[in-house]
C-alpha cells in the first residue's frame, strides 16, 4: 500500500469528501493560495476555488459561528483553526451555540460542522502556541472530540468527523503532520469511539493519545528487550471514549499506564483512570493505575524546558516499570 | 401624514393585522411578567413591552422564507415570525408541548420550520450564526435574508464587529437589526459607547448604516425593507439602529435603579402601539371600535395560551438525556 503523510492523509479526506458533497466545504485563515499555516490545505483552492475555500479574517469567534449558522441551515462546513490556543476566542460559538442548540430548541436541528486544529507542542513556538487544550472540549456535551495518532487514523476518523451530523472537534499534532503511514487512496470511515490497540501485549497496558502513541511505541520496543511486553490502547475518539476496549486491555494486562501532553492536572487521563478504576477491571489492578501528563506550566520556549514540560520515552519508560514492578 | 415607501406585502389588512400583533406581543409579555411576579414560572425571562414596533415592522417586511437570529429579549421576534402563543407559553411553563419540549425555556425558543433560527442567552451571540445562515443562502444561491436582532448592548461584543466585517466582505445577504433599547442590563449606551449613533459603526465595515424611529412601526418597516432587497440584491449587509426603549425591567429581578421614573414617563408617551393605532385611525384602515376589538382579541389569545400552557404534560424524566446529538 502507498505511504503518504499524516498532513497528506487528512488533506485527502477533505477533498474526497468535498468532490462527493457540495455541502462541504472550508473556512478559515490563511487557506487560500498561503495553504493554511502547516500547509493541509495546499492546493485545494486551486481545485475547488475561493467559494469553498473560503479565506477568511483574523476574526475566529465570527467564522466559528458563521461556520455553526450555516451548519444549522444544511451546510456541512470544516472550520480550520489555525493554532488551537486560538480555539479560546471561538469558544462561545463551539460551546454555548454549536453544543447546545439542538437540545436547547427541543431536538429540532443539527449542527454538522468540523473544527480541525493542531495542538501540541515540540515546534518552539512556546506558551501561546503549543497547548493541548482537548480535555475543556471533551467537558461539553453536544461535542465530540477526535485526536488521530496516525496517517491511516487521521483519515477515515475525519471522513466520519465530517459524516457525522454533529460538531466534532479533530485535534490534529504539529509534529504528527510529517509522519508517513499506509493510507488506502478509496475513502473509508473510523467510526467515532472506536479504540485501536496500537500494539499487543499481556504485561501492561498504556493509553496514549495523539503523538503519545508514538512515544509508547519506541517505549514498548526498549522495553521489550527487557522482556516488558507492552499493550498499546489508542482511543482515537475522547467523545464517545471506547470505554469497553480500554476495560477489556487492563482486565488482561492488570497494569495500566496513561500518558498524554496536555496537562496532566485535569487532563482526560483522569477521565480514562476514573472509567477504569469504576469498572470490573478494577479487581484486576496488580499496581495502582499510573497517569503521565505534561507539566502545571506553560509550555516554555527554550527546547530543553519544552521538552521537560511533555511527557518523553523514557518518562514512559520509567513510569510502565515502576508499575510492572509494583509488588 | 408622512407618507412611507412600503411594499406590497404590505397591504392595508396586513397594516390592521399588525397592529393585533403587537397586542399579542405587548399581552403575552404583560402576563408573563404577572406570573413570575407571583413566582408561578421558575427562571428568568426578558421582556420587550415597549418595543413591539421593532420586531412586528421589521418581520413583516420579510418574505416567509428569510429567517431571523433574536435574542435574549425575543419573544416579540419569535411571534411576529409565526410561533404560536400557546406553545411559547407552554415553554414558558417548562411543558413538554414547548417549543423545546420544556428545555429551552423563555431564552431559547427557536422555530426553524418558520425560519426563526432562535433566541439566544448570550449576547452578541447569535450574530456570527446569522453571517453563516446568510452563507448558506448565498452558497446555496437560496434567495433568503436573515435578518438579526441584537440590542445596544451587543455592539460592544466582538463578534459584532468581527461578523459586520465578515458579511461585508462576502457580501451576505443580512440585515443587522440593532434594537437599541438604552441598556444593557444596567449599562446605559450613553455611559457605554462614546458615539451618538451606533448605527455610525457602520462606517468602519462599509455598509450602509441606518437610525430610525424603533418606536414608529412604519418608519421601521420602510427603513427595513429597503436593507433587506439592498441585501437580497447581493449588495451585501445593512447595520439599522432602531432607538427604542424598555419598559420593564432588564430581567424578573430589576429595581431599575439606574434610570429615573421620569424617563421611564417621557418613553411611555411614545407608546409604538399608541402611534400605529391614531395612525391607522387617521388613514380610515381603524375605527375606535375595531381597535379594541382587536385589543381583547389579542387578550383572549393570550388567556387561551395560558390554559394550553397550563393543561400541558411535563417532559418525562426519561427525555432528559434526548437529542444531546443528533
Amino acid at each position: 500500500m502507498r505511504e503518504i503523510t499524516y498532513l497528506e492523509a487528512v488533506r485527502e479526506a477533505m477533498t474526497q469528501e468535498m468532490r462527493r458533497n457540495e455541502d462541504v466545504y472550508l473556512m478559515g485563515e490563511d487557506i487560500g493560495v498561503y495553504g493554511g499555516a502547516f500547509g493541509v490545505t495546499r492546493g485545494m483552492i486551486e481545485e475547488f476555488g475561493p467559494e469553498r475555500i473560503r479565506n477568511t479574517p483574523i476574526s475566529e469567534a465570527a467564522i466559528a459561528g458563521a461556520a455553526v449558522g450555516s451548519a444549522l441551515t444544511g451546510m456541512r462546513p470544516i472550520l480550520e483553526i489555525q493554532f488551537s490556543d486560538f480555539i479560546t476566542i471561538a469558544l462561545d460559538q463551539i460551546v454555548n451555540q454549536a453544543a447546545k442548540l439542538r437540545y436547547m430548541f427541543g431536538g429540532k436541528g443539527k449542527v454538522p460542522m468540523v473544527v480541525r486544529t493542531p495542538g501540541g507542542s515540540g515546534t518552539g513556538a512556546a506558551a501561546q502556541h503549543s497547548q493541548s487544550l482537548e480535555a475543556w472540549t471533551v467537558h461539553i456535551p453536544g461535542l465530540k472530540v477526535v485526536q488521530p495518532s496516525t496517517a491511516y487514523d487521521a483519515k477515515g476518523l475525519l471522513k466520519a468527523a465530517i459524516d457525522d451530523d454533529n460538531p466534532v472537534i479533530f485535534y490534529e499534532h504539529k509534529l504528527l503532520y510529517k509522519t508517513k503511514g499506509h493510507v488506502p487512496e478509496e475513502p473509508y470511515s473510523i467510526p467515532l469511539g472506536k479504540a485501536d490497540i496500537k500494539r499487543e501485549g499481556k504485561d501492561v497496558t498504556i493509553v496514549a493519545t495523539s503523538i503519545m502513541v508514538h512515544r509508547a511505541l519506541e517505549a514498548a520496543k526498549e522495553l521489550e528487550k527487557e522482556g516488558i511486553d507492552v499493550e498499546i490502547v489508542d482511543p482515537r475518539t475522547l467523545v464517545p471514549l471506547d470505554e469497553e476496549t480500554i476495560v477489556r486491555s487492563v482486565k488482561k494486562t492488570g497494569r495500566v499506564v496513561i500518558v498524554h501532553e496536555a496537562v496532566k492536572r485535569g487532563g482526560i487521563g483522569g477521565e480514562i483512570a476514573g472509567v477504569i478504576a469504576e469498572s470490573e477491571a478494577f479487581d484486576y489492578l496488580d499496581a495502582p493505575i499510573k497517569r503521565l501528563g505534561g507539566l502545571p506550566v506553560p509550555i516554555p520556549y527554550n527546547p530543553k524546558l519544552e521538552k521537560a514540560a511533555v511527557p518523553q520515552v523514557p518518562d514512559i519508560i520509567k513510569a510502565v516499570k515502576e508499575t510492572v514492578h509494583f509488588k | 401624514m408622512k407618507e412611507y415607501k412600503l411594499p406590497d406585502s404590505i397591504t392595508n389588512d396586513k397594516l390592521v393585522e399588525l397592529y393585533k400583533q403587537m397586542w399579542v406581543i405587548r399581552y403575552f409579555d404583560e402576563k408573563v411578567d404577572q406570573f413570575f411576579a407571583k413566582g408561578m414560572i421558575h427562571g428568568t425571562t426578558h421582556l420587550c413591552v415597549g418595543q413591539e414596533a421593532t420586531a412586528a415592522g421589521a418581520i413583516a417586511v420579510l418574505r416567509e422564507e428569510d429567517k431571523i437570529t433574536s435574542t435574549h429579549r425575543g419573544h416579540g421576534h419569535c411571534i411576529a415570525k409565526g410561533a404560536t402563543p400557546d406553545r411559547m407559553m407552554a415553554e414558558l411553563f417548562g411543558k413538554a408541548t414547548g417549543y423545546c419540549k420544556g428545555k429551552g425555556g423563555s431564552m431559547h425558543i427557536a422555530d426553524l420550520d418558520k425560519g426563526n433560527l432562535g433566541a439566544n442567552g448570550i449576547v452578541g451571540g447569535g450574530i456570527p450564526l446569522a453571517v453563516g445562515a446568510a452563507l448558506t443562502s448565498k452558497m446555496k444561491q437560496k434567495g433568503y435574508v436573515v435578518l438579526c436582532f441584537f440590542g445596544d448592548g451587543a455592539t460592544n461584543e466582538g463578534s459584532f464587529h468581527e461578523s459586520l466585517n465578515l458579511a461585508s466582505i462576502w457580501k451576505l445577504p443580512v440585515v443587522f437589526f440593532c434594537e437599541n433599547n438604552q441598556y444593557g442590563m444596567s449599562g446605559s449606551v450613553k455611559e457605554m459607547v462614546n458615539i451618538e449613533n451606533l448605527a455610525d459603526r457602520a462606517v468602519a465595515y462599509g455598509i450602509p448604516g441606518k437610525v430610525v424611529d424603533g418606536n414608529n412601526i412604519l418608519e421601521v418597516m420602510e427603513v427595513t425593507h429597503e436593507a433587506v432587497e439592498h441585501a437580497r440584491s447581493g449588495k451585501g449587509p445593512v447595520l439599522i439602529e432602531a432607538k427604542t426603549y424598555r419598559w420593564k425591567g432588564h430581567s424578573k429581578s430589576d429595581a431599575r435603579k439606574y434610570r429615573t421614573r421620569e424617563e421611564e414617563q417621557e418613553w411611555r408617551k411614545k407608546d409604538p402601539i399608541k402611534r400605529f393605532k391614531e395612525y391607522l385611525i387617521d388613514k380610515g384602515l381603524l375605527t375606535e371600535e375595531k381597535a379594541e376589538q382587536l385589543r381583547e382579541e389579542a387578550f383572549q389569545e393570550i388567556e387561551d395560551a395560558v390554559k394550553y400552557a397550563e393543561s400541558s404534560p411535563e417532559p418525562a424524566i426519561e427525555s432528559l438525556l434526548e437529542d444531546v446529538y443528533a
